[in-house]
């Protein structure tokens, strides 16, 4: 085998590797929706509980997703989880929407849904969602139902 | 300089002198460790005690690159399989150290490894792998590989073992030709002891890590030693016994068949 | 009683070999990271094993890859067709094969087929002095031999990891669309917004780099420095596809404890 002949086959195979690499990167990961990174504006919202938000979570309105969650972090002086999220520039929402944690499905995976209010201004970058309902945490529910059985009786 | 192997003692501090120009036999029974003094030589293996000097220069003390470049400059081996890199043809392998020490086009090195399969007069055989050569071809090529840098002197590790008489003399006449016309110091290590002695301007006779005689040949042959004297002769019996160490033979057949 | 010292001996002296042999790997790794320099200027030793190690390992790479992939689509539908969730088929079978199935596969199947060869072809040279005979001709070994085995290694594992990845999940998605059924735009859909690209893919990828760089290690040392006869170099070949083998599944455990965590 020839020198020459053996470096086009290892080009060959290089190319190969870089082309399966392409495949699984856009057509297989999300790669694709890293990309809006140019038009994209913050906003944050506290909450008293983000039950099992996470970073990358997706935020939706109306059941479409319109940007993700970037940063998840905690307000030592208010003692509220601070949630920062990006939202893609074609969208724009009042500065009296509500943001609620919702579970996709029974059992999914948890994200954060908007609710637009009626404010004639706009939620800008830094802004902050003032309306804001926690997750639902499953023990606080059997506990509030329990206690309210209790007092029934 | 003295070399030992787990426990056992190789060399048990000898002293030996190698004459620049000349042919040098190093001569013992097999197993007393000659291949491994060639690498304490070349530096591939270090001594316990004593040192060890090459053109001047203490090898054991030099850095890894400064080794390197006194085998370059100075040691060329033949190994007893020949040791030639496989995957590469005759003359790959002759221009080997050529295309990898020196920035000479490959004109030079076309007509130079020539010329070296030439003087061992395998120039025909150029284009064949390595795994085509018989064994004694195989020997010719390592030695025109040997010699491709010109290094001031050569190690010769078994050269004439397990050779048919032809190879045996083609090699014996390479050896005695190349230290001659070019000047070399040769080192044989070898256990056959006519062809070698032929050779040799001088002999080191070892046996259990020690330098039993040293001498030119017809000092060797005329040896007032026993021991030197049935090995040069190839005697059966003598010092060395024909029986492995045993208790009688009729003891033996006595104690009839051990359960 | 001289029979639990005698035994207790054994295991000591085995045990300090083990030591040794730990350490000469570790040292002879550091001399083969110190080698690889050369390489930027003899570019051509590095190409051919590339040829030798990767370009070799292809077709087996190629044929486990789209057989795993079509299994698992086939197992993945068995499971979820039960709950009604056949269509999460292609995020169960693109998961599995980024996160743990690409990396090990690949891992073990070059072991096998690459690791043992190196092994092989080094300790060859070995016992036929031909390293010696380098050394002797104030060519480095290391250098010329090692340096390129070695880095064509860690190069090669990772290229072949994504081969497998992709001909996997390309396997899988032909037993989904043409066996079972499932609709092409909801096999990719399911993919591409629930598999993440760096917490699966990129993982994933740094798993198989971690592998390549220890089975070649292991191949490569096993071969340098096997005993030089052909008992020797049998037990360095086996050497190698047994602990490479292990090697890979036990930093699989270590590496997925770290990137995943639950």
């Amino acid at each position: 085998m020839s020198t020459r002949n053996i470096e086009i086959i290892v080009g060959a195979f290089v190319v190969l590797a870089v082309l399966a690499m392409v495949m699984l990167s856009l057509k297989v990961s999300n790669l694709a929706s890293y990309g809006d990174v140019g038009n994209v504006y913050e906003i944050r919202a506290e909450f008293e509980n983000i039950g099992g938000l996470k970073e990358r979570s997706p935020v939706s309105a109306g059941g479409v997703r319109v940007g993700k969650v970037a940063d998840i972090s905690y307000n030592n002086e208010q003692f509220t989880a601070v949630v920062t999220m990006q939202i893609d520039g074609d969208y724009r929402f009042p500065l009296d929407t509500s943001a609620s944690i919702l579970t996709a499905g029974l059992l999914g995976e948890q994200y954060v849904g908007l609710e637009p209010g009626g404010d004639e201004e706009y939620l800008e970058d830094g802004s902050e969602i003032e309306l804001t309902q926690s997750a639902l945490v499953l023990e606080q529910v059997i506990g509030q139902f329990l206690y309210s059985k209790a007092q029934e009786e | 300089m003295s070399f030992s192997r787990g426990e056992r003692m190789i060399f048990d501090n000898i002293d030996m002198d190698i004459v620049r120009g000349k042919v040098t036999a190093i001569m013992g029974p097999s197993g007393t460790g000659k291949t491994t003094l060639l690498k304490l030589i070349g530096g591939q293996l270090r001594p316990d005690a004593g040192t060890i000097h090459v053109d001047g220069e203490n090898v054991h003390q030099l850095s890894q690159s400064a080794l390197y470049k006194l085998r370059q400059r100075t040691m060329g081996m033949l190994f007893q399989s020949g040791a030639l890199l496989t995957d590469l043809s005759v003359f790959d392998n002759v221009a080997f150290p050529l295309r990898e020490h020196t920035a000479l086009p490959e004109s030079a090195i076309h007509h130079l490894v020539l010329l070296k399969l030439e003087a061992v007069g395998l120039r025909g055989a150029r284009d064949l792998m390595p795994a085509e050569l018989s064994g004694g071809m195989a020997r010719r090529v390592a030695l025109a590989r040997a010699i491709a840098l010109d290094p001031e002197m050569i190690m010769y590790d078994e050269p004439f073992t397990g050779q048919d008489p032809i190879s045996m003399g083609v090699l014996v006449k390479l050896i005695h030709d190349m230290n001659h016309a070019l000047g070399l110091t040769s080192v044989v290590v070898s256990h056959d002891v006519d062809e070698t002695a032929s050779i040799s301007d001088y002999i080191y006779v070892i046996s259990n890590g020690k330098v039993v005689q040293n001498g030119t040949p017809v000092d060797i042959k005329q040896s007032s030693s026993p021991w030197v004297r049935q090995f040069m002769g190839g005697l059966a019996d003598g010092p060395v016994p024909f029986h492995f160490p045993a208790q009688p033979l009729m003891d033996d057949l006595l104690q009839g068949v051990k359960r | 009683m001289n029979g639990l010292a005698n035994f207790l001996q054994a295991v000591g002296h085995r045990l300090l070999n083990r030591f040794s042999r730990i350490g000469r790997g570790s040292l002879f790794l550091w001399q083969c990271l110190l080698s690889l320099g050369y390489l930027l200027r003899r570019p051509r030793l590095l190409v051919a094993q590339l040829y030798s190690v990767g370009v070799q390992t292809l077709l087996i790479i190629l044929v486990a890859g789209l057989f795993v992939g079509m299994v698992l689509a086939l197992q993945a539908y068995i499971v979820l067709v039960d709950f009604g969730a056949e269509e999460s088929i292609s995020l169960m079978v693109s998961l599995s094969i980024l996160r743990e199935l690409g990396p090990v596969f690949t891992g073990l199947l070059f072991a096998g087929r690459a690791g043992s060869a190196l092994t092989a072809e080094i300790g060859l040279m070995k016992s036929t002095e031909q390293l010696s005979g380098m050394e002797m001709m104030a060519v480095n070994p290391m250098k010329y031999i090692i340096a390129p085995r070695f880095l064509a290694g860690i190069l090669s594992v990772p290229m072949l990891t994504a081969i497998f990845m992709a001909i996997a999940i390309l396997g899988g998605f032909f037993v989904a669309t043409e066996m079972l059924g499932i609709y092409e735009g909801v096999f990719w859909s399911q993919m591409q917004t629930k598999v993440d690209f760096y917490d699966d893919l990129i993982n994933g990828m740094i798993k198989s780099v971690v592998f390549g760089f220890v089975v070649v290690w292991i191949a490569v040392f096993e071969g340098y420095d096997c005993v030089p006869t052909s008992e020797g170099l049998g037990q360095a070949t086996t050497r190698t596809v047994v602990h490479g083998s292990l090697a890979v599944l036990g930093l699989d455990f270590i590496l997925t404890a770290l990137m995943f965590n639950v």
